[in-house]
């Protein structure tokens, strides 16, 4: 038995999960569960998902030596390059999964919700890709921030729809994609981007991305001689990277970190809840109101977190550490010039972490995996302007 | 012990269907403007019974204008027990059912939350986000504390769950009229009635649809099949823009002619 094997019946990890979502909706989620597990053992979809994947997104991404960065902190630092993933980030894995199942159910046309932009974009493309229809839901805060992505979601041929209800991010766009899926289930499917949302979707999206984590055990495997990493580290917000590549690992001696930002740290500074179809950790008031996360990254911008990580975190499995802004800021531009690697400011997260950890909670002489979630190109007018350089 | 199920929503809502009379259930946002005068007004103009929404954050089965007025209610800063002392000291003549998110009966504790509606005289309780399959664990402690969990009904919702949810139903059965969520719509969807016919075939307890039900003419046509309505956005809106426990009044006791007249239709 697995550590992050499949859900209870109800869809729980633990005590974390379910289905809280109405009434409308529950009919679709049975479907999607019966669908999803039944392409999951068919060899055909498996292989279509796969030669996707390969020769569409570029799979596999590489694993990276930082020889200069490994250097300066004293650990042996591995790069899980999900920025060399197409459209940048590790979010294609799931969109080509969900668009499949999109097609196997006979719906023609997807919707989701994106907060940097990043499962917009890939939906898009994975939408182009398979000709469905696309509708992304981002908040007017995240539109405005990241203007590159909402246009590439356009040239995609997606329509962008801005919300403007509550705090205008991540959460927001969830709850309108969500009413629109309500008026729109028969013929549409919603793409959640992340490890979150009612059964199936936890555990589906963390299917979908585990490529990443099975990629990496392998790489890392023959890297390290037969050994597997000292820690494996992920920035989490939702989850979804994380969750890929814990799942990797979960059976290894490997220690697991999540890396949360301190702005929207719900496992560091949730209480359990229930938002957006499951019961997981989450930032909420004294009387159960949901707060409103506050990071630099909109990625990570979420108050709520997938339900798995509740449950990894509780069982003792997977830790989860926090990281700030400034730290993540100096840790971007640290190994764009020791590596010139980029990344996104969502695992720059992790990389932050292990900057300042180096030689603490990891000691010397340790092996570090980092999945680099994105590649840093969507957020550098925002870096210029926080940094002070006009661009 | 099934009589002993009945709790005084439901009493009241069976009474009245029994006696051929069709019935009328408005919703109020708690906490926006002079809402407990207005819950006066419309219980006045002829309200059987009166839903009233706790604000939660995150309302993902509602439409732009229960957003806003749950919004303006948080900004307002009311919280689900101020509502709650609220109702319970203006001790209203007719059945009150409270409708909010799962999350703030989680946040509280199932075991507290029961009691305190109790206490505070609320007889049901509504929670679009707590299905069916979530709902066993409060409806037992709902139960158990005399207050009756409304369970909603869709149209999507399949014949032979249908049967287990209104089965599992206390108060009412809550017939959503439309695939969407909450909001005015220039017509009653066909679905409206079409919920109503498939609920009343598998149960003998009260069958309201709301959802999409907007005005009088369209709350008499479903409740030509359904019991009775729920009506919420078209008077909250009206509420919005300004108008107070008259322009309620007005509106329930119009909403009031429309399902009479309704009745009368089916009768002739």
């Amino acid at each position: 038995m697995s550590v992050m094997g499949p859900p209870s019946a109800s869809g729980r990890f633990g005590e974390y999960g379910g289905r809280y979502v109405p009434e409308s909706l529950i009919p679709a989620c049975f479907e999607l569960e019966r669908v999803f597990t039944e392409a999951w053992v068919d060899p055909e979809f498996i292989a279509e998902y796969r030669k996707i994947l390969t020769e569409y997104g570029g799979r596999p991404t590489p694993v990276t030596e930082l020889h200069r960065f490994s250097e300066r902190l004293g650990v042996r630092v591995l790069l899980k390059r999900e920025d060399l993933a197409h459209t940048g980030s590790h979010k294609i894995n799931n969109v080509v999964g969900q668009a499949l199942l999109t097609r196997r159910m006979g719906k023609k046309r997807l919707i989701a919700e994106t907060g940097a932009g990043q499962h917009g974009v890939a939906t898009a493309t994975a939408a182009a890709l398979l000709g469905l229809e696309c509708v992304v839901y981002m908040g007017e805060t995240d539109i405005a921030r990241q203007a590159l992505n909402v246009f590439r979601m356009k040239l995609l041929g997606a329509s962008v729809i801005s919300v403007t209800s509550g705090s205008r991010t991540l959460k927001d766009a969830i709850n309108e994609a969500m009413r629109e899926w309500v008026a729109s289930v028969d013929t549409t499917h919603y793409c959640i981007g992340s490890v979150m949302g009612p059964h199936p979707y936890p555990y589906m999206v963390r299917e979908f991305q585990r490529i990443v984590g099975d990629e990496a055990y392998a790489q890392t495997k023959e890297m390290l001689g037969g050994e597997v990493p000292d820690y494996v580290v992920a920035c989490v917000g939702g989850g979804s990277n994380a969750a890929g590549t814990f799942a990797g690992f979960a059976d290894t001696s490997a220690k697991l970190i999540g890396v949360e930002p301190e702005g929207g740290a719900a496992i560091n500074r949730g209480i359990p809840g229930v938002v957006h179809g499951s019961r997981s950790n989450l930032l909420q008031d004294d009387v159960g109101q949901v707060l409103e996360a506050h990071s630099i990254s909109a990625g990570l911008d979420y108050p709520g977190v997938g339900p798995e990580h509740s449950y990894l975190a509780s069982i003792g499995r997977a830790s989860y550490a926090m990281a700030n802004d400034s730290e993540v800021l100096s840790a971007l531009q640290l190994l764009s010039r020791l590596e010139g690697i980029i990344p996104a400011l969502e695992p720059a997260h992790a990389i932050a972490y292990v900057i300042r950890e180096a030689g603490k909670e990891i000691p010397l002489g340790s092996t570090v995996l980092v999945t680099m979630s994105g590649r840093g190109d969507k957020d550098a007018e925002s870096v210029a302007q926080i940094l002070g350089d006009n661009i | 012990m099934a009589t002993e199920l009945v709790g005084i929503l439901e009493k009241a809502l069976s009474d009245k269907k029994r006696a051929g009379q069709k019935i009328l259930v408005p919703y109020v946002c708690g906490g926006l403007g002079d809402w407990i005068e207005t819950i006066h007004a419309i219980t006045e103009a002829g309200a059987d019974a009166v839903e009233v929404g706790i604000p939660f954050s995150d309302p993902i089965m509602d439409g732009p204008t229960i957003q806003e007025a749950s919004q303006k209610a948080l900004e307002a800063g009311v919280t689900p027990s101020s509502i709650l002392s609220e109702i319970r000291r203006a001790d209203f003549s007719i059945p009150i059912a409270v409708m909010t998110y799962y999350n703030i009966i989680h946040h509280a504790g199932h075991d507290r939350f029961a009691k305190v509606l109790a206490d505070c005289g609320v007889s049901a309780s509504i929670i679009p986000d707590l299905q069916l399959d979530e709902a066993t664990d409060w409806i037992r402690i709902a139960d158990e504390n005399r207050v009756e969990n409304v369970l909603l009904a869709a149209p999507s919702t399949h014949p032979d769950r249908l049967r287990r949810l209104a089965e599992s139903s206390r108060g009412f059965v809550y017939g959503v009229g439309l695939m969407g969520v909450t909001g005015e719509r220039t017509s009653l969807a066909g679905s409206a009635s079409e919920i109503a016919r498939r609920l009343k075939e598998c149960t003998e307890k009260p069958v309201l649809v709301g959802v999409g039900v907007s005005n009088a003419v369209q709350a008499a046509e479903v409740s030509q099949v359904s019991d009775g309505v729920i009506v919420g956005s078209a008077l909250i809106r009206r509420l919005l823009r300004g108008g107070g426990p008259q322009t309620a009044f007005e509106f329930v006791r119009e909403l009031r002619k429309g399902v009479d007249a309704g009745l009368g239709n089916s009768l002739g």
